[in-house]
This record gives structure tokens, C-alpha cells and sequence, in this order.
């Protein structure tokens, strides 16, 4: 059946999605049937190569999918109906895009006959979805459908990876047609530079061994590049010495536990990171973008570095800040020729970097994470802390929701390896969590997959609990409850005269009656004391926990870069009275919102 | 980037633009294929550039190449934002700044063409006054009865612009304008 490649086979279009699943090495599906994509699920019960993963809503498939991917590098898939269906999809969707995560989402549509005359359950999914795709797909033909599924993966898994979408109308899935398989003919528009120009590498490492106080700051493209960027990543610090601090999206590229680690960077970011991207003479950007929350204000931004920016996109050079030395491809490659030219042309004058490392140390010194501990009552960091303390040496994966509690995980979880931490950077989306870690703990069973959540975000998408307990998945839902929608009231506190406007859930649901109700199990925690034994608990359950761990209500995330501000201008812990807070930003900053 | 930014209440910035804007016109070869003129100005629309004009329509059949031609207008920071944003969507196959093309050239300026029809309608010396006119801008006559003509009319725009304002109090009914084609002066192609 499957041997003479070239044969071109005879099948429906709903054979052929499956089929170029298949084909395209698909071992799990995240999904949600409907009328517009019957045919497809019905080929999907005809087989058991690819599983199909029933969510119950299509915003969790397209998360699950997300975290799915980010944990496997693989590309995440999802299969939705047409309508609804497809909208519901639009915020992983997007959220996917902001991130650069391989996301391929199947659509069906009304037959094409019906195609705009307000059918039922449609909408004009390539319309809706044409800004937050890296490109889409309406499938008119069938026979041009196996060869547009390939397209799609082979799109949304190179160059910088990304969301792509393929509707397919249902008489689509019922025709017959010819099946091609994958072949390897990309479209000659779309192509990718991976390799960096050597030159401008060249001029690179020559910059860098003149530099009296360079900083290394990567990002997420180095986990994208997959795991040998990663690898030459550490051996580029060793190499150098250089220190190295990351965005949030970067987390794990250099181990957390490495002599040359700051620390995360940026708004919520360490002093350190951020004094020592302020005072930097060179600053090595790899596969990071200048994002507004790591740049603080821009005028003020590493006035006085020359800046190299490793990117695949070159519209990531020069967007918001300017590049001295840009260098367009893939970090992997570009970070192989790096190392190779430093070794082979630049002598590490370590001893030059002593004076750097010495004011570093007195950065570091300010102990901007500190928090002061309670006896009585379990502050948030100290939650994140025992948590990391009791998982560290096992086979941990951490998803986040987006607020307080995502950055506390950033800063007080340590994470050693690529692809153990999967959060929601660009977008910020609440809810991404929760689902995601559903995909992750499907691509990997035997892991332990913590989703640090908080009480506002994680009920944005709650009922994955129940895909969670239908599939067998133990993922651990370890929500830090405040009762407020913290990171909002700490911008209410900064901004708005501490007038607490809709930030305070009046009516939360007991976290572990409604584990109980979805076939879970739950648990409850309100003593510093008792902190320890109940995530031992939740560890060796093997069923999907809510953990409601209970802290203190009113903890803000410090350090802080407040708005308008810039790296050295930081608002640290143990300055952040609430007059500072109050007066963070002045009464002109605050006209111009 | 030259931007004075200015601190807002949050941690976004208004940016107060130091740089000139300067008008460009960009020459976008794309496959011919559903969505992509949509692609194109949704990019516009969505990253909020502008679009003065723009140009679109088969060139090579066999192919399947449309060149769209777009007139803008943005500091050259965003000009080349643009360019690059262009170039990520798949389809676009290449994107030319014929302006910074031409000058690289040692040109002023590509060379632009537009057409226009111009219908005017009126009878005895404003109907005489406007054939005499179109004549003057060698505008041709390709629809006529006594009552009104319609002239077709070639060249810049600002030629255009003018034969325009003439014609308004000789009668003027309506214009079609079909936006800017243009390339740059030489044997080189895009």
C-alpha cells in the first residue's frame, strides 16, 4: 500500500488528511468535532496511528497543541470544525504567532457551494485568521489538499516557525482525488535564510574580544533553533566568559544553575540582568526581539553598547532598537560559526573581565528576588521555591498562566534544560496553562507537568480538567490563590490611585470540591509548614490535581521597571513602600494613558 | 528608532516622530493566488502604514505573477519595516524600493505613470474650452456625443492632478484613476 512513492493514490479529502498526517511523522491530534469536519473524525475512528485528544473547547486544543509543540519541537496540531470552531481557535492562534510556535490547525468549512451565503456554522476562516497566521489555506480542490497540508507543516516548522491554518469545506473531505506525498518543492517564494553571513560574524567575534563589559541576552529563538543552539549557547559563555541574561521566552537555553547566569532580564527581570544590560559597551541579542517589556524606555535603553543582533527574521533588525552588527539566520547555524571563529581567531582575555564581573557582583549583591518571609502565611515566592526545591531533580515540566504568579515562576523556578518551560510571552494570555500542560504531559506521559497558575487565569480555561481526567493525564494545577487578579491590581496600585476596580474575585469556587467533581484530586494549603508535605502529595498522585495553595492576598512582583522608565531606574523590594509605589510613575505619565 | 518616546502611564510608549516622512513607491512581485492582494494591504491596514496608491494586476500569466505597485508614506525607518514585513508574506516573492532604487541610480525618482478617464459633460465654449484643454495635455477622445466627452489621460500624477482641476469648472462628472505604475529608468529589471 504505502511502497512506490511516486504512485499517485486515489482517496477522499478526508483519507488524505489523515493520511498526511501521517505522512508528516503526526502522532497526536488536539481536537474538537463538529459538523464541517464529520468526515475527517470519521477516518480518524477508522485507525489508531494518530490519536486524537478531545478538549472541550477550542482555545484548550490550540494551547495543548502549543505547549505540545514547545516541549517537543515538533510542530503541534489541532482539528476544529468550521464557525465557532474556528474562532474559538483565533487566540492560541495568535498567541502562537506572537511566540513562534509551530501550530498547524485543520478547519473545516460549509461546502464550497455555500461558501458566502451566511450558512450555518460559517465564517470566513481565512479572512478571520489571514493577521494572526503565518499563512492560511482555503482547500478548494482535493487534489491540490495532500500537497497544501505538506505546505503547511513544511511552513509552519522553518524559518521563523509560526501558525498556519487549512480550511477544508466538506465537500473537500468527501471528494475523491489523486494523494501526493510530502516531497520537498517548496514554493520559491518562501525562502528561509538559516545561514548567517560570515562577514558579518566575523565582525561580530571582533567586537566581542574587544568588549570590556559585554552581556550576552537570548530569547526564545535559541529553544526554537532546537537543542544543539542551545548547546553551543553554553559553550559560547564558556568560551567568552561573558554573562548572560534572558528574555522569559529563553528560559533554559543556559542553565539557571551556570556561573555566568543573571538572571532573567527586563520589567520583572533581576537587578543585575538589567543594571548590566544598562552599562554594557557590547550586547550580543540572540534570537530575541527588543520587546517593549524587556527594553524599559526606549531612549534610555544600553545607551552606550554597540549591539549584535543574531535573528532568523529580518524584520526583527532594527525594529526598535538599532543594530550595529546585524547578522540574518538560523542562531544555531550562525552560533556554530561563532564558535568556531572565536576559537580559532579570539583569545579569551578573561582577566579583562574581572572589573565587569566585580561591579556585576555588587549588582547581584542588592538581592533584588528577596522577599521577607512569613510564618503565618505562605508568600507566593516562598510557594515557587519549595516547589522547585521538591522537583528540581525529577522530570519536571513547567507551564504558567499569564500575571503575578507567571513571574514569580520565572524568577524564583530554575530551569536547567531547553524546552521545560512553557508560557504565554507575547500575547499573554490567561488560560494558556492549564491546556498546555495537557499537550505537554501528552507528548510526554511518564513527566511530571506542573502548570503554576493563578486563581483568575487558570478558570479561563477550567474545563481541560475533564480532557485531563478522559486521557489519564496527571498534569498538576499549582494555583497561587490571591482571590485578585494580582498583576492587575499591582497596575491599579501603580496607576489608578489604588481604586481596586473589578481586580477581586467576590465568588471563588472551592479548588478542591470542583478537582473532586471533575474526577481529580484536590488539595488545599494555607500554612508555610504544612507547604512541603502537601506538594509531596501532589507529586505522587497520579490522577490531576488543583492545588489551591493560599497566599498572601496582597504580594506584589518586585523588582519592577516601572512604566516609562529605565533599567537603572528599577524599583526594588525592599524599596517598594506603598508611597513608592504609589509615586513610581508621575502624575504626566499617568495623563498619558 | 529616532522616535522621542515618551513615557506613558503604562509601560507602552507614544512615540513623537523626529524623522521626516518621505514618499516611496514600492514594486511588490507576489504569486497569483487567492488572499494575497488581502495579505498585502491587511499588513498595511493591521501595522497601521499608509497607502496614497495602489497598483495591481497579472504580469507574467504563465507564471502566475501579479506586480503590485504601492505608493507610501513613512520616515525611513518605517520604509524599511515595510520591506521587510512585505517580505515575510509567503507568497511575495520580491519586494523593490524603486525610490531608493532610483537613487542608488543617481536618479531623482522612479518613473511613474497613471491613466485617468475624465468624463465632462457641457455644451458651446466650455465644451469647446475643454477639447482645446485636453488637447494641450494630449488627453484623447474615446467617447463623445454633443453633450459630454470622455478623455483618457496619461502620465505623472501631478500632471494628472492638474488636468483635473481644469476640467472642474468646464463640466467635470467623474474621474476613474487607476493608481500608480512605475519602474526605475535603465536596462536593469527589478
Amino acid at each position: 500500500m504505502s511502497n512506490g512513492q511516486s504512485e499517485r493514490r486515489e482517496m477522499t479529502g478526508a483519507e488524505m488528511v489523515v493520511q498526511a498526517l501521517k505522512d508528516n511523522g503526526v502522532k497526536h491530534v488536539f481536537g474538537y468535532p463538529g459538523g464541517a469536519v464529520l468526515p475527517i473524525y470519521d477516518e480518524i475512528f477508522q485507525q489508531d496511528e494518530v490519536e486524537h485528544i478531545l478538549v472541550r473547547h477550542e482555545q484548550g486544543a490550540g494551547h495543548a497543541a502549543e505547549g505540545y509543540a514547545r516541549s517537543t519541537g515538533r510542530a503541534g496540531v489541532m482539528l476544529v470544525t468550521s464557525g465557532p470552531g474556528a474562532t474559538n481557535a483565533v487566540t492560541p492562534l495568535q498567541d502562537a504567532l506572537m511566540d513562534s510556535i509551530p501550530l498547524v490547525c485543520l478547519t473545516g468549512q460549509v461546502p464550497t457551494s455555500l461558501i458566502g451565503s451566511d450558512a450555518f456554522q460559517e465564517c470566513d476562516t481565512v479572512g478571520i485568521t489571514r493577521p494572526c497566521t503565518k499563512h492560511n489555506w482555503l482547500v478548494k480542490d482535493v487534489n491540490e489538499l495532500a500537497a497544501t497540508i505538506h505546505e503547511a507543516f513544511h511552513v509552519a516548522t522553518t524559518g521563523r516557525p509560526g501558525p498556519v491554518v487549512v480550511d477544508i469545506p466538506k465537500d473537500v473531505q468527501f471528494a475523491k482525488g489523486f494523494y501526493v506525498s510530502p516531497q520537498i518543492a517548496p514554493r520559491t517564494s518562501y525562502q528561509p535564510k538559516v545561514q548567517g553571513d560570515l562577514e558579518k560574524v566575523k565582525a561580530a567575534v571582533e567586537l566581542m574580544a574587544t568588549a570590556k563589559k559585554p552581556i550576552i541576552y537570548s530569547g526564545g529563538g535559541v529553544i526554537n533553533s532546537g537543542p544543539e543552539a542551545s548547546h553551543l549557547l553554553r559553550e559560547l559563555v564558556d568560551l567568552t566568559g561573558f554573562p548572560i541574561t534572558s528574555t522569559l521566552m529563553g528560559l533554559g537555553a543556559y542553565p539557571a544553575s551556570g556561573k555566568n547566569w543573571l538572571g532573567m532580564l527586563g520589567m520583572h527581570g533581576t537587578y543585575e540582568a538589567n543594571m548590566a544590560m544598562h552599562d554594557c559597551d557590547v550586547m550580543i541579542c540572540i534570537g530575541a526581539r527588543f520587546d517593549d517589556r524587556i527594553t524599559g524606555r526606549l531612549t534610555a535603553f544600553s545607551p552606550n553598547s554597540k549591539k549584535i543582533h543574531i535573528d532568523i527574521d529580518p524584520s526583527s533588525i532594527n525594529k526598535n532598537v538599532h543594530t550595529d552588527v546585524p547578522i540574518i539566520g538560523d542562531v544555531g547555524r550562525v552560533l556554530e560559526d561563532m564558535v568556531r571563529l572565536w576559537r580559532a581567531t579570539a583569545k579569551a582575555d578573561k582577566k579583562a573581565l574581572y572589573p565587569w564581573w566585580e561591579q556585576i557582583a555588587k549588582w547581584r549583591a542588592r538581592d533584588s528576588l528577596a522577599y521577607k518571609m512569613n510564618n503565618d502565611v505562605i508568600m507566593p515566592q516562598y510557594a515557587i521555591q519549595r516547589l522547585y526545591e521538591l522537583t528540581k531533580d525529577k522530570d519536571t515540566y513547567i507551564t504558567t498562566e499569564v500575571g503575578q504568579h507567571q513571574m514569580w515562576a520565572a524568577q524564583h523556578y530554575h530551569f536547567d534544560k531547553p524546552n521545560r518551560w512553557m508560557t504565554s510571552g507575547g500575547l499573554g494570555t490567561m488560560g494558556y496553562g492549564l491546556p498546555a500542560a495537557l499537550g505537554v504531559q501528552i507528548a510526554h506521559p511518564n513527566a511530571l507537568v506542573i502548570d503554576i497558575a493563578g486563581d483568575a487565569s487558570v478558570q479561563m480555561t477550567m474545563q481541560e480538567m475533564s480532557a485531563a481526567v478522559q486521557y489519564n493525564a496527571p498534569i498538576k494545577i499549582f494555583i497561587l490563590n490571591n482571590q485578585y487578579m494580582g498583576m492587575v491590581r499591582q497596575w491599579q496600585q501603580l496607576l489608578h490611585g489604588n481604586r481596586l476596580s473589578h481586580s477581586y474575585t467576590e465568588a471563588m469556587p472551592d479548588f478542591v470540591k470542583l478537582a473532586e467533581a471533575y474526577g481529580g484530586h484536590g488539595i488545599r494549603c494555607e500554612k508555610p509548614d504544612e507547604l512541603d508535605d502537601a506538594i509531596k502529595e501532589m507529586i505522587a498522585v497520579k490522577k490531576p490535581v488543583l492545588f489551591d495553595c493560599r497566599v498572601a492576598t496582597l504580594a506584589n512582583c518586585f523588582p519592577m521597571i516601572p512604566s516609562g522608565k529605565a533599567h537603572n531606574e528599577m524599583l526594588l523590594p525592599d524599596e517598594a513602600t506603598d508611597e513608592a509605589v504609589a509615586n513610581a510613575i508621575d502624575a504626566k505619565g499617568r495623563e498619558l494613558v | 528608532m529616532n522616535a522621542q518616546l515618551q513615557p506613558t502611564g503604562s509601560a507602552y510608549f507614544i512615540a513623537k516622530e523626529t524623522e521626516k516622512p518621505e514618499t516611496h513607491t514600492l514594486s511588490v512581485l507576489v504569486d497569483n493566488e487567492p488572499g494575497v492582494l488581502a495579505r498585502v494591504i491587511g499588513l498595511f491596514s493591521g501595522r497601521g502604514y499608509n497607502i496614497e496608491s495602489l497598483t495591481v494586476s497579472e504580469t507574467e500569466h504563465e507564471k502566475h505573477l501579479s506586480r503590485i505597485t504601492i505608493v507610501t508614506r513613512g520616515t525611513p525607518h518605517v520604509m524599511e519595516q515595510i520591506k521587510h514585513q512585505l517580505e515575510r508574506i509567503v507568497p511575495v516573492h520580491r519586494v523593490v524600493d524603486l525610490t531608493v532604487r532610483s537613487h542608488e541610480l543617481g536618479q531623482e525618482r522612479p518613473l511613474e505613470r497613471e491613466l485617468a478617464l475624465v468624463k465632462v459633460a457641457g455644451t458651446g465654449e466650455a465644451r469647446v474650452e475643454a477639447l482645446r484643454l485636453a488637447d494641450a495635455f494630449r488627453a484623447s477622445v474615446i467617447d463623445a456625443n454633443t453633450e459630454h466627452f470622455i478623455f483618457e489621460i496619461t502620465g505623472k500624477g501631478s500632471k494628472l492632478d492638474q488636468f483635473i482641476a481644469i476640467m472642474k469648472p468646464l463640466g467635470l462628472v467623474e474621474i476613474c484613476r487607476t493608481g500608480v505604475a512605475a519602474m526605475n529608468r535603465g536596462p536593469q529589471g527589478m
